[in-house]
């Protein structure tokens, strides 16, 4: 009984579609739907489960079990239900269903820097902060030389942190909340954010923390990070667990998840610029080799991407082009499916139709991380069709790149399998 | 709900489980969180303040303004009876709770949706919003007596015994602003309109109160009764009386903490209510 940490069953979370998101409700929309419910009580054969219809489950009947000192990985998409697990275990929302038992504080970190305050400064919101995070005052104060110090803005820490550059900004948020000393600690994406150099020392002390038995849960898009710092996973899925198995294993099932909606965006007839456009966007996807969508291709496999569109009239001197970009911002390159000179003869000149442009992105080119991808549809210098510089993101994984043998993050949205040589000139 | 209850490995055991009904204020734990209630009160002042020339100043200069303000439209044009007060000490007499109380009621309405991204990423007994926003404002009703005992002063009054019934009398408007505000930022959290409201209520509860006018421009009997609903006139008048002398507080005082009491009760409950849908619908 006491090895256990957290203990949950059947745990169930259910939404008001819209409700955590769109603005709240007015008192006059609550008065029309008053009024509204008021008349269907003349009306018959309603009985009142249109209601259902608003709402979502995020989770559904989850029940697992975490060993004191373990460290377990959770994983899965967009609206899986990871950050409400995370929610209700942490005490942020209440589920609405089922029960649990948590032994030990939790500390979460739910967002880095949650609680900064701009105005104040950096001394300043390392007590505010820590304190918002759960820690006593005499534990801030004597952690405080160590805070500093790990955030690497002693200079600065007298300024207001609306001065910070983001870097410093993110060092010190994380820096506080990596001194908690919570028993369970909660971890959603902070590794997320900030440069290279940065993410690499949050690994670090996650590790760090890891050793020192305490038990974490630690949640992740980035695969490789939920590789390192974790031995066994749970894939959730649409509010589900799907699965719990080692990490190694709950990757490769998360990846492989035919069942995948995302790595494909479709524009909805409204998004598409105007009605009388005649490039009209259908589709952008991912593809990995065996010609499936995915939000996740492997480096070392190559993969491809494909606009689908109508031209609803001929037009010349079309080009379609793709922009990848890194979530940063930076580009990593723009393509267009008429550089070659074979196709820019056989097809500047396009009949109405309907169109697929597919390009394919060479093995062992991209780095891991995630990339978004714009696209482009314009007549050079004369008029422009269509664009979307946010079309579609997806996850470029690491395995089987080159270099896998140090696990540790590179550098640079590229990470090409290059011909190096080596010579033993003298010996 | 959650129950915290020492195991015997000694590690707290919390157990998640959907909440129902009306839950009783779990005094304990807010009291376990009274580092954060300081930090979140520190906060407000320090940022209120920052980056302005005249900084805690305008704690000064605010009152002293609308002193003046009211002194010559009510006290010299509209020739106001002030109960044989000098206008400017009448006025700002009763002027001191009323903006503590409309500070407090003003921040503490809007200060659940101000820290959504708290409320969405960080469990804290959530009571410790509304009431870190009552203390501060505490701050400046603090610094403002001090401009109010220099105009006693100037006009030759001087604290009595009676000054005493001061510390009372700021708890029951502390507890007044709290009271409203409780429901007011639950309220809030689901229905915008009540930020674009508190404005207005707030106008009209101070004509409603005796700050510019004496409390016998209402004609006794049952009108004065009715009067005393509106808890800030007890406040005010024994606010008044306290420093001042003059009429002391009567029955409208009774009248005036038992409202404060039912509005202080129902607001904690029902902020007890929704505080776990918070989270959800901010």
């Amino acid at each position: 009984m006491s090895d256990i940490a957290i203990r949950v069953e059947n745990i169930s979370k259910r939404y008001r579609i819209g409700l955590a998101q769109s603005r709240p409700d007015t008192l006059r929309d609550l008065l029309m739907a008053n009024i509204r419910r008021v008349g269907n009580l003349f009306r018959r054969g309603d009985n009142g489960d249109s209601d259902n219809l608003s709402h979502i489950w995020a989770l559904k009947g989850v029940s697992f079990e975490v060993a004191r000192g373990q460290v377990l990985g959770i994983v899965g998409r967009n609206g899986a239900g990871k950050s409400t697990l995370l929610k209700i275990l942490s005490r942020v929302t209440d589920p609405t269903e089922g029960f649990g038992e948590i032994h030990g504080r939790v500390g979460s970190l739910l967002e880095v820097g949650t609680g900064f305050h701009p105005e104040l400064s950096g001394r300043e919101n390392i007590y505010l902060n820590g304190a918002i995070l759960g820690m006593r005052r005499e534990e801030i104060d004597r952690k405080f030389d160590e805070i500093v110090d790990f955030s690497e803005v002693e200079k600065f820490i007298d300024t207001p942190v609306k001065r910070y550059s983001s870097g410093m900004y993110l060092r010190l948020a994380f820096a506080v909340a990596a001194h908690l000393e919570p028993e369970i600690l909660v971890v959603d994406e902070v590794l997320a954010v900030g440069d290279a150099e940065f993410q690499r020392k949050c690994l670090g002390k996650m590790s760090d923390v890891a050793q020192e038995g305490r038990t974490v849960l630690f949640v992740s898009h980035n695969m490789s990070a939920i590789q390192r710092l974790t031995q066994e996973t749970i894939v959730l899925d649409q509010g589900k667990i799907v699965m719990r198995a080692p990490t190694t294993e709950a990757v490769d099932f998360y990846l492989n998840m035919g069942l995948t909606k995302q790595g494909e965006r479709f524009w909805e007839p409204e998004e598409r610029s105007d009605a009388k456009s005649r490039f009209v966007p259908v589709a952008l996807r991912v593809l990995n080799p065996a010609g499936e969508v995915v939000d996740t291709v492997k480096a070392a496999e190559g993969f491809a991407i494909e606009l689908e569109y109508n031209l609803k009239v001929p037009i010349s001197g079309l080009r379609v082009g793709l922009y990848m970009m890194t979530t940063r911002g930076e580009y990593v390159f723009t393509s267009f499916d008429t550089d070659e000179r074979e196709k820019f003869e056989d097809f500047t000149n396009r009949d109405a139709g309907h169109y697929i442009s597919r390009c394919f992105i060479p093995p062992n080119l991209m780095n891991e991380g995630r990339y978004v991808l714009g696209v482009n549809a314009s007549v050079y210098r004369i008029q422009r069709f269509f664009q979307d510089d946010k079309a579609l993101t997806f996850t470029v994984d690491a395995t089987g790149a080159p270099g896998m043998q140090w696990p540790e993050q590179r550098l640079g949205p590229v990470r090409p399998k290059l011909n190096w040589q080596i010579e033993l000139k003298e010996k | 709900m959650e129950s915290t209850r020492p195991k015997s490995n000694n590690l707290p055991v919390i157990t998640l489980k959907p909440s129902k009904g009306w839950l009783a204020v779990d005094f304990k734990e807010l009291w376990r969180y009274r580092e954060l209630v300081f930090f979140l009160t520190w906060r407000d002042i320090k940022v209120r303040y920052k980056q302005a020339v005249l900084g805690i100043g305008w704690a000064i200069l605010q009152p002293l303004l609308t002193v003046l303000i009211f002194t010559v439209i009510f006290g010299i044009l509209l020739e106001t009876p002030s109960q044989d007060l000098p206008y400017p000490l009448f006025a700002l007499s009763a002027l001191l709770p009323w903006q503590l109380f409309a500070t407090a009621l003003q921040r503490s309405s809007v200060s659940l949706v101000g820290n959504a991204n708290l409320i969405t990423k960080i469990y804290f007994p959530r009571l410790a919003i509304p009431l870190s926003t009552v203390f501060a404002a505490l701050v400046d009703f603090g610094v403002s007596l001090v401009v109010l005992f220099g105009v006693m002063a100037y006009y030759r009054y001087w604290p009595t015994w009676n000054t005493l019934w001061l510390v009372p009398i700021v708890l029951l408007t502390i507890l007044t602003a709290l009271a409203v505000g409780l429901w007011f930022s639950a309220l809030n959290v689901q229905y915008r309109d009540i930020q674009h409201m508190v404005p207005f209520i707030i106008q009209v509860w101070m004509y409603a109160s005796p700050i510019v006018y004496p409390i016998e421009t209402i004609p006794a009997g049952i009108w004065r009764v009715l009067y005393g609903l509106n808890p800030m006139v007890g406040v005010i008048q024994g606010f008044r009386w306290a420093l001042l002398g003059g009429s002391p507080p009567d029955l409208t005082m009774l009248i005036s903490v038992g409202v404060v009491l039912v509005l202080f009760v129902s607001g904690l409950y029902y902020f007890r209510r929704m505080e776990k849908t918070f989270a959800d619908i901010v």
